[in-house]
């Protein structure tokens, strides 16, 4: 695989992007966050540390998803009442990009899903229902959560958000979707939960003891 | 890869650490690695923010209002579904029954890969749970909906009740506090249950699956032994329930065994007629004839049974044969006596009859030879002329013994429904829909 070398504009760190379609990046020595435009990296903001990690993942954690293997190129942290999550950014072999959660250590796999008719903030309501690609989805518990910080490769610019409303929903099966309002337009996410041992991660931190 | 990535200072390691009470100083440990949301010093009880580095005080207590110890320490590791769990917090939840306080115990497990579960504990029966990943399907149109649909399976409500938590120790994922109340739904489907939990509005659902004593102190490597299971637990498995459909397999494999000898033991039997011969007796006032031998018949083969047959024409009367089979070369007997009688007639209800005009009886185990009959017959007083028939089969089938061996058949599975049904009536007594009582004893 050919990688799109650049510098970092802040400290003149080699970057180096392993996803083609990556639209931003984190500096790993200075901690800027770099917005691509073409081949030029701006800097639009810095990572201040993030806090100690408890997630299993770490980027560059490899793994496999419905057949096809991945790696974790990039996340963001959120936080809310009852503690952290992690969206786990992942590029996919077939040049597709994917999240991974980790809520507590329940796994979980999305995609985004464009195209559909998505509420507003202000309409939601637990319990509601919606139907999206022929599946019903009941909207479980609606998070006010706030970004943490970002590490690594996204597929957007993303940076410095202030609180964000996730809406949860669950199936009849382990299909869940996730509706994201961190932007104007709200964002669909549908995937399904996944069983830790399933995934056939690598890379995965050692926990001292475990 | 094509470039190496440069080295960097790896992140701090998380891991198990040592902090003490802001309450009482007391050392506290955290064991969850950040991961938990409150903490309980094991000393004060004080309830503590696990998020906050000055661990500040949630909730405190004037005295500790119950020093119940886990019987599973905090701190315990053990292997479940193949993963090495740690108990790292315990609480002690009750319901309220018709004034009677019914309390268990919770544990909470966690592997920093694999997340939370949990352990329950009532009287000696123990559920290893955890949080559903699908959404159970009830019937939302009713307040308390009677069943659950979980991937599938259907789940049978057992009870509703309002749980209280009324002690705590250990971490714990959500910020827990002594005295919170959550409504609890049971449903079961042995050996698993689908528990609904309403807190604060927001409804979880888990799932569990039932688990021996046993179980939990080989998991745990636990000293002593585990408290013994009173009574029968909600979603416990049926000792019965396997047996009951096993032992119905073994009973139609057993009959089907019994009707394939009956019918090849019939197909095997000669049923050869070897002797028949008619008799008269005249009407008159004597009550009983002087005995006669018959004509010599030969029986062949290997030894086996002798059908001898009677049919008499006696009507509102009766009549009595002695019978001896003899051996005419060894002079062995069988003696037996057989009665044949037949009444009938007209009453308010209608025709009646009773009796039978004809007769048979199997001698068993009649070696090959020749043979005669010796028959002696006896009649009432006063009787009419009576004609009877006496006919010998060599070699019969006998279908009574087949039905002996079915009802012994039938016993055990009699005895395995009844424990089983009388299992399921125990299991559901304790529910919110107890099956009608029987017989109802009650201590006042």
């Amino acid at each position: 695989m050919t990688q799109p070398v650049a510098t970092c504009p802040n400290c003149g760190a080699k970057i180096v992007f392993k996803w083609s379609s990556s639209v931003q990046t984190v500096c790993d020595f200075c901690k800027s966050v770099l917005v691509r435009t073409d081949l030029d990296l701006t800097k639009i903001g810095q990572v201040a540390d993030l806090p100690p990690d408890i997630s299993p993942i770490q980027l560059n954690t490899e793994g496999i998803y419905n057949k096809k293997a991945f790696v974790v190129i990039g996340r963001i942290l959120y936080e809310y009442e009852q503690g952290g999550w992690n969206e786990w950014h992942l590029m996919l072999n077939d040049g597709t990009s994917g999240w991974l959660s980790d809520a507590q250590e329940e796994y979980a796999v999305s995609f985004l899903a464009s195209g559909q008719k998505l509420p507003a903030a202000a309409q939601l309501q637990p319990q509601q229902q919606f139907s999206w690609n022929g599946v019903t989805y009941t909207l479980s518990v609606i998070t006010d959560a706030h970004f943490r910080g970002v590490q690594g490769e996204l597929p957007f610019k993303f940076w410095d958000k202030g609180n964000i409303t996730f809406a949860d929903l669950r199936t009849e099966s382990k299909k869940f979707a996730t509706l994201d309002y961190s932007d104007e337009q709200p964002a669909l996410y549908l995937g399904e939960f996944v069983e830790f041992e399933d995934l056939k991660l690598k890379n995965l931190r050692n926990f001292e003891g475990w | 890869m094509s470039t190496n990535p440069p080295s960097l200072p790896p992140p701090p390691k998380p891991q198990a650490k040592a902090v003490n009470c802001p309450q009482c100083g007391a050392a506290i440990t955290l064991r969850a690695l950040g991961q938990a949301s409150a903490v309980v010093c094991e000393s004060c009880h004080a309830i503590l923010d696990a998020k906050d580095p000055q661990l500040q005080i949630l909730q405190k207590f004037e005295k500790i209002v119950s020093d119940e110890r886990p019987l599973i320490p905090l701190g315990s590791r053990g292997k479940l579904r193949g993963v090495d769990y740690e108990v790292i917090g315990f609480e002690r939840r009750s319901i309220k029954v018709d004034g009677i306080t019914y309390s268990w115990r919770e544990y909470l497990l966690f592997n920093p890969y694999k997340g939370f579960r949990y352990l329950s504990e009532y009287s000696g029966h123990w559920n290893d749970i955890s949080v559903c990943k699908a959404l159970p399907v009830v019937d939302s149109r009713m307040s308390i909906p009677s069943e659950a649909n979980y991937l599938g399976e259907i789940y049978r409500h057992f009870q509703t009740s309002d749980a209280n938590t009324d002690s705590v120790l250990g971490e714990f994922p959500w910020q827990v506090r002594v005295g919170e109340r959550a409504q609890v739904t049971d449903y079961v489907h042995p050996p698993r249950v689908l528990s609904r939990e309403v807190m604060a509005g927001e409804i979880t659902w888990s799932i569990g699956e039932y688990m021996t004593g046993h179980d939990i102190w080989t998991t745990f490597r636990l000293s002593g032994s585990p408290p013994e299971a009173i009574g029968v637990y909600e979603n416990q498995p049926s000792p019965f329930s396997e047996k009951f459909g096993g032992i119905w397999k073994t009973f139609a494999a057993f009959a089907l065994a019994l009707v394939i000898l009956m019918i090849v033991f019939d197909a095997m039997s000669k049923k050869e007629p070897v002797f028949s011969s008619s008799y008269q007796i005249a009407s008159g006032l004597s009550n009983g004839e002087a005995s006669f031998v018959t004509d010599v018949f030969e029986l062949t083969g290997r030894t086996s049974d002798v059908e001898v047959a009677t049919t008499a024409n006696v009507q509102n009367n009766w009549i009595y044969l002695n019978f001896a089979l003899i051996n005419q070369d060894t002079g062995q007997a069988w003696d037996f006596g057989r009665e044949i009688s037949y009444y009938s007639g007209y009453d308010s209800d209608g025709s009646w009859s009773e009796g039978s005009r004809h007769d048979a009886v199997v001698v068993p185990s009649v070696p090959a030879g020749k043979y005669y009959l010796r028959i002696e017959p006896e009649v009432a007083p006063l009787h009419p002329y009576i004609s009877y028939n006496v006919s010998v089969k060599r070699d019969v089938p006998v279908f009574s013994f087949y039905g002996l061996a079915f009802l012994a058949l039938l016993i055990p599975v009699i005895i395995v429904t009844w424990r089983s049904a009388s299992f399921e009536r125990s299991r559901w007594s304790e529910s919110d829909h107890p099956p009608t009582p029987i017989i109802r004893t009650e201590n006042s």
